[in-house]
């Protein structure tokens, strides 16, 4: 039995959630395939086919797929669907937005945000923010799983899987219409991916003080930018920051929460990091109930502390 | 142009989750229920829609125990025109849900359907898409924005890295990320009123699909605990504990 991975790439290559969600599929199947659509794919493709253990990649391109749109995907995995026992993808905003799609074309079941494979039809998932791990036995014929990548080892390199393109079939009804996009370009790295987080909560009090402390401790440590939901809602971080539950599920190996209370909400999008250190001048915070490194201090005197002495290790 | 919303009843967000000790699920007895989060937006949504002149009607669909009608009633109180409960106290899956608002929309033919993201129990994030998928329509989903002329929605969505609109052609299916709107708060005079507005109660065996489960609960579990609560007393230490004990800068 074959699995078909949906690979996340940005244009040029994969990103490290495609070789996470490859590994996952790995412990369903021996025959992984990866699928990379968009338009201009051959970079992302070439690295999709050093990824170690996946037997082929197929590349589908049009200007509907490159823009994410959910029915021309649909349309398309279900053109291949014949040829798979499983459909994965990661749990990415474009993953969330048409695996649904494809499982119910398909008339099965989605096993969603999987964070362990017990065996090739049983599935570990979060479910209540993450308060609750669902084992899951699916007796569906086909599975069509996202995969929450955080949670698995990359796949690693030394693959040579030969490349192959696939036709794209016609819109089989109507579909929605891309009509722009608006991408925020950075320099820091991207916060589902990062090895170092640092997020600002609602204690900075305002968008001009969170520019002014969390972006430049984030820039020092080479970081990504992250924001509580309280943070996000009063307005002082774009919502593409939010970490947590209902934003993005972050396990980097350094996370800073500076003024985070930890609610719970929060702490499920990132319980997961390999060390938490914390930053809240209120001792009774939940936040330090998980975090390895707590520090009961003011932000404002200690993150001037942190950068200078980040200074002198020359970072 | 009718909009329909469907509504689902789960553990108010504020409860802490108990997982049951003989690991078959959460313990739901005696714990505070309220409408999905995401829900409510998408009722709030489809309100101002109706106040704006866009909608004619709302009309709120929940699927669940004799109890989803308090749901029901708040969403009512909120501004929606009727409601239709398909009790059952079964836990349906999303594909199943997708397949009986199916078979109401093939009665009530609304315009758009808008409805939340994601329940916060299941955390599936899939019966908006399910239902687009099952209906052929259009989807548009984690809406930040929408504006609805004639026949035509633009949806504003929030995607990873930023933002993308699309231009949906009506009916479609549209699902709100919790930037669309701030849901207000019922009046009481509107809780009064909403007393009075119909509820259609209905079984799942009316509308003839299959809601068999795909999926076995094989058991339920808390999460590993982290073991965290150690405290620093300086910076210098903080720096010092991150460079030499964890190495992580």
């Amino acid at each position: 039995m074959a699995v078909l991975v949906i690979a996340d790439h940005d244009g040029t290559a994969v990103r490290e959630t495609t070789g996470k969600t490859v590994a996952a599929a790995k412990l369903i199947s021996g025959d992984v395939d990866v699928l990379v659509m968009g338009t201009g794919v051959a970079g992302a493709a070439a690295s999709a086919a050093a990824i170690a253990g996946v037997r082929k990649v197929l590349t589908a391109e049009s200007p509907s797929l490159g823009q994410g749109l959910a029915e021309a995907v649909t349309d398309l995995v279900v053109s291949l669907a014949g040829g798979y026992d499983a459909i994965l993808t990661p749990a990415t905003s474009a993953g969330k937005n048409f695996a649904p799609r494809i499982a119910a074309k398909l008339d099965v079941a989605q096993v969603t945000d999987v964070i362990e494979v017990v065996d090739p039809k049983t599935f570990v998932r979060p479910i209540y923010a993450g308060n609750a791990l669902e084992t899951v036995k699916s007796s569906d014929g086909k599975l069509v799983i996202t995969v929450r990548a955080t949670a698995f080892k990359g796949a690693g390199e030394g693959g040579s899987a030969g490349i192959e393109a696939v036709s794209v079939p016609g819109a089989s009804g109507p579909a929605a219409q891309f009509v722009s996009e608006e991408v925020v370009k950075s320099d820091r790295p991207e916060l589902a991916g990062a090895k170092i987080v640092v997020s600002g909560g609602r204690a900075l009090g305002s968008a001009e003080e969170f520019a002014k402390v969390i972006e430049p401790l984030a820039d020092k440590l080479g970081a990504a930018v992250g924001a509580s939901r309280a943070a996000v809602d009063a307005g002082y971080a774009p919502n593409d920051y939010q970490v947590g539950q209902t934003g993005k599920v972050v396990a980097p190996d350094l996370y800073v929460a500076v003024g985070i209370s930890g609610a719970i909400q929060h702490l499920a999008g990132m319980k997961d990091s390999k060390i938490i250190v914390a930053i809240n001048k209120d001792a009774d915070a939940p936040i330090f109930q998980v975090a390895d490194y707590g520090l009961v201090a003011d932000y404002k005197v200690a993150v001037p502390e942190l950068m200078e002495e980040l200074t002198k290790i020359g970072k | 142009m009718k909009v329909l919303v469907p509504v689902k009843r789960v553990i108010d967000y504020n409860v802490k989750v108990r997982v049951k000790p003989d690991q078959t699920g959460v313990d739901l007895a005696n714990v505070k229920m309220s409408m999905n989060p995401f829900d409510e937006i998408g009722t709030e949504e489809a309100v101002r829609l109706k106040e704006k002149g866009v909608a004619t009607e709302v009309v709120v669909v929940s699927i669940g125990p004799a109890q989803a009608q308090e749901t029901l009633r708040t969403a009512l109180a909120m501004g929606a025109d009727r409601g239709i409960l398909i009790q059952t106290d079964a836990d349906l899956e999303p594909l199943a849900v997708a397949k009986l608002l199916k078979a109401v929309i093939a009665e009530e033919q609304p315009g758009v359907v808008v409805m939340g993201k994601q329940a916060i129990d299941g955390d599936n994030n899939a019966v908006g898409q399910m239902l687009a998928a099952l209906l052929d329509w259009p989807q548009a989903t984690f809406a930040s924005k929408i504006e609805i002329a004639g026949q035509t929605a633009s949806v504003t969505r929030e995607v990873d890295g930023g933002l993308q609109t699309l231009s949906v052609a009506l009916p479609a299916v549209i699902t709100a990320d919790l930037r669309l709107n701030e849901p207000r708060y019922a009046s009481l005079p509107n809780i009064m009123k909403a007393k009075k507005k119909p509820i259609d109660i209905k079984s799942t065996a009316d509308y003839g699909v299959d809601v068999a489960n795909r999926l076995t609960v094989v058991k339920v579990t808390e999460p590993p605990k982290r073991q965290g609560g150690a405290k620093v007393a300086d910076v210098a230490e903080l720096v010092s504990k991150l460079k030499n004990e964890a190495g992580v800068i």
